[in-house]
C-alpha cells in the first residue's frame, strides 16, 4: 500500500467518523425538537383548559339548573346529577365484574389458556369505539323498552368499565410479592381464602385507584350517552326517563351559540378535568409506593 | 370469579349480535354496494365528481328516498385517520427515542405523567379546545397559508371559510393519539434489553447508531403495533371529530373541504333519524366500525406483545 493511498484512507475515515458524529448530534437534536413540539402545545391546551375552566366556574354552575336561552347565569346542578346517577349504575355493574375478573386473570386462572383469551379480549375491547358501545345498549335496552333512559346509559357507562377495571386489578394483584401468598398458604389456608383475604386485601389501595381511574374515565364519555340517556334540560332523577349528563351537557352548549352556554362548558370541562387528575395522580402516587406499604 | 371473566366474551358476543340485527334490513337491501358508489354511478364518475367539483355530484346519503352509501364516511375516516397518523408518528417515535435514551431521569417521571393524564382527558374536551382554538387558529393562518402554498394540487381550495374539514379533525386526532403512540413505543423500547445496547455501544457506536441498531431494529415490530393501535384510536374516534369535521356527506379532493367520518354520522344523525331504514344504515356503519377496530386492536395487540412479552402489560 502507497502512503498517498493510506492518506486518503485515513482522510475517508477521518471525514466518515466527522459524518457519524454529526448525525448523532442531528438526532439527538431532532428527538428534542419533537419532544418539544408535543410538550408545548399538549401542556398549552391543558394550561388553557384550566384557566379558561377556572375563570367560568362559580357556585352557582353547581347549584342553579341551565336556565332558558336568552336568561344569562344559571348551571349545571342537573348534569352533575345526571353524571352522578349514571355512574352509580355504570360502578354498580362495572366495579364488581371488573373485580372479579382481574382476581380471576391474577389469581385462579394464571397462565392457563383461559386467561390469555381473556386479557386479550378485553384489550381489544378497551380499544373499541364507545359509539359502538351506545349502539348495542341502545338496541338492547331503548328498543324494546321504547325510550331513553338513565338506566340504559349507566349501562352503557358500566359494560364500558368493565374491561379497564379488570386489568388494573389484575396489575394491582401482580404487584403483590409472592412471598406474602406463600405464607398464607403455609399456614394451611386454603386457596381461595388466601386469594381474597391475603393478597386482595393488600392490593385493594391499588385495586380501589384503579377503579377511580375508570370512573374517571367514564365520566367523560360522551358518545355511548347521546342515544342511550339523551340529555335533558331539566332536573330529572327518575331511572326511567332521559337525564342530563356533564360530557352531553358541554357537546351541546360547545355547539350552540351563546358565550353563556360556552362559559358553561368551559366550566363543566374543568371539573371532568379535575376528576381525572385526581385520579391518575393517586393511581401514580398508590402504584410509585408499592402496595404492600399500603396495607394495614 | 371465572363468570366476570367470561362476561368480557359475553360482551363482545352482545355487541355483535345487536349490531348485526339491526343492521339486517339495511344490509338486505344494499348488500356490499352499501359501501361502494350509489346507484347509477361507477368508479368512474364517483372519482370524477371528486377530482372535478362542477361534474355531476352523487347523492351518497339520502335518508328520504332512502338511498344509502357509506362511501363518504369511510373516506373521511381514512383520510382523518391517515392525515393524524401522518402528523403523529414521526413526532410520537421521537418523544420516545428521548424519552428512553436521552432523557435526563428528572424530566422522564413528570412527562410520563403528563402523557397518562392527556390520554385520560376525554374526548369532548379536546373537541372543545378544537372549536374554539384549534379551528380559528386554522381558518386565520393555517389554512389561508396552505392554500397560497400548496394550492395548485388541488388538495388545498379555499372554498370552505369555515376552518371546520378533514384537516382540522386530523391535527386534533393527531394530538389525542400522540400520548397513547409514544407512551406504547416508549414501553416497547424500554422492552429491548440493555445487553442489545451495550454490545452496540461496545463495537465504537454513537448513540444514534446504537438507538438505530440495538433498540429501534429489535422494537420494531412493537412500534409497528403502537402505530396500529393508534390507528384503531383514530379510526373510532367520535367526539372531537364531530366536533370540527363540518358534518357534510360530499366527497371532496380538497383535504379542507368539510366531511363526515363513519363515528361522527352515527353521533350526528342516530337520534334524530326517523325510519327504520336510515337507522338500520347507520348501525352497519357501527357494525362496519366495530369490526374494524377489532381487527385493529386484534393485530396490533399482538404485536406489542411480540415484543413486550414477560414483562406484564400496563393497561393504560
Amino acid at each position: 500500500m502507497g502512503l498517498g493511498e493510506l492518506r486518503v484512507k485515513v482522510e475517508r475515515n477521518r471525514l466518515r467518523s466527522f459524518l457519524r458524529e454529526q448525525t448523532d448530534r442531528l438526532v439527538t437534536g431532532l428527538a428534542i425538537l419533537a419532544t418539544l413540539l408535543v410538550v408545548a402545545p399538549l401542556v398549552a391546551i391543558f394550561v388553557y383548559l384550566v384557566f379558561k375552566g377556572a375563570s367560568s366556574l362559580n357556585v352557582s354552575f353547581f347549584t342553579q339548573n341551565p336556565k332558558p336561552v336568552g336568561e344569562s347565569g344559571g348551571g349545571m346542578a342537573n348534569a352533575i346529577a345526571g353524571s352522578g346517577i349514571l355512574l352509580g349504575i355504570a360502578s354498580l355493574i362495572g366495579i364488581p365484574v371488573g373485580i372479579g375478573g382481574g382476581i380471576f386473570l391474577a389469581e385462579f386462572g394464571r397462565g392457563t389458556k383461559l386467561a390469555d383469551a381473556v386479557r386479550f379480549t378485553a384489550d381489544v375491547l378497551n380499544g373499541v369505539p364507545s359509539i359502538v358501545m351506545g349502539i348495542a345498549i341502545y338496541a338492547l335496552i331503548v328498543v324494546p323498552q321504547g325510550h331513553f333512559s338513565a338506566f340504559a346509559g349507566g349501562v352503557a357507562l358500566g359494560i364500558m368499565m368493565i374491561p379497564t377495571v379488570c386489568r388494573t386489578t389484575e396489575e394491582m394483584l401482580l404487584m403483590v410479592p409472592h412471598a406474602v401468598r406463600e405464607a398464607a398458604l403455609a399456614l394451611g389456608v386454603p386457596n381461595w381464602r388466601s386469594v381474597l383475604s391475603i393478597t386482595v386485601k393488600t392490593a385493594s389501595p391499588g385495586i380501589i385507584t384503579g377503579c377511580m381511574l375508570a370512573f374517571a374515565r367514564v365520566a367523560g364519555e360522551t358518545a355511548p350517552l347521546i342515544f342511550t340517556a339523551l340529555g335533558n334540560t331539566y332536573w330529572s332523577t327518575n331511572l326511567n326517563r332521559e337525564i342530563a349528563a356533564l360530557p352531553l351537557q358541554i357537546w351541546i352548549y360547545a355547539q350552540s351559540p351563546y358565550d353563556d352556554w360556552h362559559r358553561l362548558a368551559w366550566a363543566g370541562a374543568l371539573v371532568l378535568i379535575i376528576l381525572i387528575v385526581t385520579a391518575v395522580s393517586l393511581v401514580r402516587y398508590v402504584t410509585s409506593r408499592g402496595v404492600l406499604k399500603g396495607a394495614s | 370469579m371465572i363468570l366476570c371473566a367470561l362476561s368480557i366474551f359475553g360482551i363482545v358476543a352482545l355487541i355483535a349480535v345487536q349490531l348485526v340485527k339491526g343492521s339486517q334490513l339495511s344490509w338486505d337491501k344494499f348488500g356490499f354496494g352499501f359501501f361502494s358508489w350509489p346507484e347509477g354511478f361507477n368508479f368512474g364518475s364517483v372519482f370524477k365528481a371528486i377530482m372535478d367539483p362542477n361534474s355531476p355530484q352523487p347523492n351518497y346519503w339520502d335518508p328520504v328516498n332512502g338511498h344509502f352509501s357509506a362511501l363518504p364516511f369511510v373516506y373521511g375516516t381514512l383520510v382523518s385517520s391517515f392525515l393524524g397518523l401522518l402528523m403523529a408518528v414521526p413526532l410520537a417515535i421521537g418523544v420516545a427515542v428521548f424519552l428512553t435514551e436521552m432523557c435526563p431521569g428528572i424530566l422522564r417521571a413528570p412527562l410520563a405523567f403528563l402523557t397518562e393524564l392527556l390520554a385520560a382527558i376525554p374526548s369532548v374536551i379536546y373537541g372543545l379546545w378544537a372549536m374554539f382554538v384549534l379551528v380559528p387558529l386554522m381558518r386565520e393562518h393555517i389554512n389561508p397559508w396552505l392554500v397560497q402554498l400548496l394550492g395548485w394540487t388541488g388538495f388545498f381550495s379555499d372554498d370552505n371559510p369555515t376552518g371546520l374539514g378533514f384537516l382540522s379533525a386530523g391535527v386534533i386526532l393527531a394530538v389525542m393519539i400522540l400520548p397513547i403512540i409514544s407512551s406504547l413505543t416508549r414501553e416497547v423500547m424500554s422492552a429491548v434489553p440493555h445487553s442489545q445496547r451495550e454490545a452496540v455501544l461496545a463495537l465504537g457506536a454513537t448513540r444514534w447508531e446504537m438507538i438505530r441498531m440495538g433498540v429501534l431494529r429489535n422494537a420494531r415490530i412493537g412500534i409497528v403495533g403502537a402505530v396500529i393501535l393508534g390507528l384503531g384510536r383514530a379510526l373510532g374516534e367520535t367526539m372531537a371529530v364531530t366536533m370540527v369535521i363540518g358534518n357534510s356527506i360530499e366527497i371532496h379532493r380538497s383535504l379542507l373541504s368539510n366531511g363526515n367520518s363513519m363515528a361522527s354520522v352515527i353521533a350526528n344523525q342516530f337520534s334524530e333519524a326517523s325510519d327504520n331504514l336510515h337507522l338500520s344504515a347507520l348501525i352497519e356503519i357501527g357494525l362496519a366500525l366495530f369490526a374494524v377496530t377489532i381487527v385493529v386492536n386484534a393485530l396490533a395487540q399482538l404485536l406489542v406483545w411480540a415484543v413486550t412479552r414477560g414483562a406484564p402489560a400496563r393497561v393504560n
